[in-house]
């Protein structure tokens, strides 16, 4: 085992797997940074839970793109061993966590898309992913009740917390139009039955997404032209931030065993 | 995670003045006679029963620092979240980290049927009134710190732990059943990540390994306070069942375990002294640093401004969030009957 | 203040450092047992508490139910009044099928 990155297999559907692993990987991450500095101890542990479900799912998927992979690469050597441009997460989850409206906003947001992601997942020709799929819709169910009684909370609450949560909204908005562009990963995962096109959740994504603002009186912001490119590998400044933490150990003690 | 030393910091005149009320009623006397007969029966006390004032005031003063230890010590372990080395570490971790979180949570609920609230508590920890374990005042420096800190300083706090599942106090010794049950996950994690650094990592792992240990066996054998002639108030809290073994016995029987563990994992304690006594049946060990112990409870420990700067951030900042769950909540009703 | 405030009345701005209420939690392990009390939490809302209630107590497949009541909601008996309320049960040993001595034969009732 080496402390330099490992090389990447960019077949379609190692690609496609692995953006939706990222994801949850990075988000778990943000999430992480929680653990002792919530508002209230109730969230600390909650807020927990939510990242330990992601991780469990970062780990499914990262094993599984390894084997999709062909090239001997474990969860781990995937999670830590990849430059900066093989990791193929949303920009929006390496957003840094903000205050807690805007870290709410966000598990709402991924969770909702998760959710419509893995109810579709459920029926891929691919017997793994649909049953990582089956369990990890369970979470995201309960993540989005979570987050979203938040965002109802906040934004329906004092003048203050709605002022904070339509701050997060116009920041974490204008990522919004990388979860629904459509590219080569997708059509060749649809064409095999790996997975359905990002672009088929964007009406019921934005559905949902409409009922729960509504909710917390908050208005959607408008579109904006900008478009973020995580999911191909090229990320936002805090990417590069985010790797240097979560690689430390793995490229400090090459051929470690922990 | 826990100090058998917390019951030494109340050295306040306001919990000595309970006792040494001059004149007390007939009718209390025969109160506290009934009470400690019911502890020496063994009974447990529940909440809504009749007890001493300075009972009721040690116990809140215990469990709430307990409790507080529990979410300080979420702070130099929740540090490595983000850098644990693999996947599965990662997840072990952040449980670990969330279950600190659920204890404190539970001894402060254990607290709260004493008549004090949680912000109440929250206020002591954070104007500096309450104190909570010493042994989080030390740095967390490298990853072995967290495998020395499940294997030393949990292990230390299940032993101190355990003897308070039988706290006269109920809700306390309910609270401590919950934890021990969930505790031993604590001290197996932190020991297997250690042995496996140590049987099958690389020289710069065992090192890293050995350094850890060199700088967290003093601070842990510390966590059982001072020695019992040096303990003041502990006479009172046998008497009344809160605790039920002393300082010394713990700390030796801490020791006396750990001794076989560190032989199996490979590592050396650092303690020249530290040798088995045929004669008492139980190792001896070196002089104990007591102006260390005194110097970091009293607030000059490595990381004491920062751990709780780092609480008292979280809770003003989280103060927007606390009163808009709270409004919202009051709106609910009212936007019914619209 | 803004609108929010004037929206929910007179009652609806809480006091600086109000805290959130405090619950009692029960939870049922698994389906034919009872909900067993097993301690507290403080939440603001009634959803908020089951959901931080399953987050607090429930993460080692403890949990198949949920209750969750407000403290100030719970009704106990005053412990004064302990000998008067169960004393009595004491001496009324015949209700308890132990009383009974049977043949071996037909012991098993």
């Amino acid at each position: 085992m080496q402390a330099s990155s490992i090389e990447l297999n960019r077949a379609p559907a190692v690609q496609y797997v692995l953006r939706i692993g990222d994801t949850c990987l990075i988000l778990a991450q943000r999430l992480g940074e929680w653990c002792g500095h919530a508002p209230v101890l109730e969230e600390d542990i909650a807020m927990a839970n939510i990242a330990l479900d992601l991780v469990g799912q970062a780990r499914a998927l990262l094993t599984h793109a390894g084997q999709l992979e062909g090239r001997g690469h474990d969860e781990d050597q995937l999670a830590f061993l990849r430059n900066e441009r093989d990791y193929l997460n949303l920009t929006l989850v390496e957003l840094p966590r903000g205050d807690f409206a805007f870290s709410v906003l966000r598990n709402a947001m991924v969770a909702t898309w998760l959710k419509l992601l893995w109810e579709r997942l459920a029926a891929s020709s691919d017997a793994e992913l649909a049953a990582i799929a089956g369990k990890a819709l369970k979470e995201a169910r309960y993540h989005q009740q979570h987050s979203g009684d938040w965002v109802v909370r906040l934004g329906d609450g004092t003048a203050e917390s709605r002022r904070r949560v339509q701050a997060a909204l116009d920041t974490a908005w204008r990522y919004v139009p990388e979860l629904f562009d459509t590219d080569a990963v997708d059509c060749d995962a649809t064409a095999s039955g790996l997975g359905p096109l990002w672009s088929d959740l964007e009406a019921p994504w934005r559905e949902e997404m409409q009922a729960m603002l509504g909710e917390a009186t908050l208005s959607v912001p408008a579109p904006s032209a900008f478009r973020s490119d995580g999911k191909r590998g090229r990320h936002s400044e805090h990417m590069g931030f985010i790797l240097t933490d979560m690689q430390y150990l793995q490229r400090a003690f090459p051929g470690g065993v922990w | 995670m826990y100090t058998q030393a917390m019951d030494t910091m109340g050295k306040d005149g306001a919990d000595a003045t309970g006792r040494k009320k001059a004149v007390r009623s007939a009718e209390e006397m025969q109160l506290e006679e009934r009470f400690d007969a019911h502890i020496d029966a063994g009974d447990f006390i529940e909440a809504k029963d009749w007890m001493p004032d300075h009972y009721r005031k040690t116990l809140v003063r215990q469990i709430s620092q307990h409790a507080h230890s529990e979410i300080v010590g979420m702070l130099p372990e929740g540090n490595w979240i983000s850098r644990a080395p693999t996947l599965k570490r990662k997840a072990i971790l952040l449980a670990k980290v969330q279950d600190e979180g659920g204890h404190g949570l539970y001894l402060y609920a254990a607290a709260e049927t004493l008549g004090t609230s949680r912000d109440q508590m929250f206020d002591a920890l954070h104007t500096g009134k309450a104190k909570y374990s010493s042994i989080f005042n030390y740095p967390t420096l490298t990853w072995a710190d967290m495998g020395t800190i499940g294997w030393l300083v949990d292990g230390a706090a299940i032993m101190n732990q355990v003897p308070i599942c039988r706290c006269s106090y109920a809700p306390y010794a309910r609270a401590m059943i919950r934890i021990c049950r969930e505790e031993s996950f604590h001290q197996r994690q932190g020991y297997e990540a250690l042995l496996t650094m140590m049987t099958e990592g690389t020289d710069a792992q065992k090192a890293m390994v050995q350094d850890a240990v060199d700088r967290w066996w003093w601070p842990s054998i510390m966590m059982f306070g001072p020695p019992d002639d040096q303990s003041p108030n502990s006479a009172q809290s046998m008497r009344w069942g809160i605790k039920r073994v002393s300082n010394d016995e713990l700390r030796q029987k801490f020791i006396d375990a750990t001794v076989e563990q560190a032989r199996l994992l490979g590592v050396t304690l650092p303690d020249p002294d530290l040798k088995w006594n045929e004669a008492r049946q139980a190792h001896d060990f070196g002089t104990i640093d007591w102006s260390e112990f005194w110097r970091v409870v009293g607030g000059d420990g490595p990381c004491n401004r920062e751990r709780l700067q780092a609480r008292v951030d979280a809770w003003d900042e989280g103060a927007w969030v606390r009163e808009a769950a709270l409004v919202h909540a009051r709106k609910q009703p009212m936007k019914e009957a619209a | 203040m803004s609108n929010d405030v004037q929206q929910g009345g007179v009652d609806a701005r809480p006091q600086a450092g109000q805290e959130w209420p405090l619950w009692e939690v029960f939870v049922r392990s698994k389906a034919g047992l009872d909900h067993k009390h097993c301690g507290s939490l403080h939440a603001a809302d009634p959803k908020m508490a089951i959901q931080l209630a399953r987050d607090v107590y429930t993460r080692r497949q403890e949990g198949s139910s949920i209750w969750v009541v407000r403290s100030d909601q719970i009704v106990a008996n005053d412990p004064a009044d302990k000998a008067m309320y169960f004393d009595p049960a004491q001496d009324k040993v015949y209700r308890h099928p132990t009383f009974y001595a049977l043949p071996d034969s037909v012991d098993h009732m």
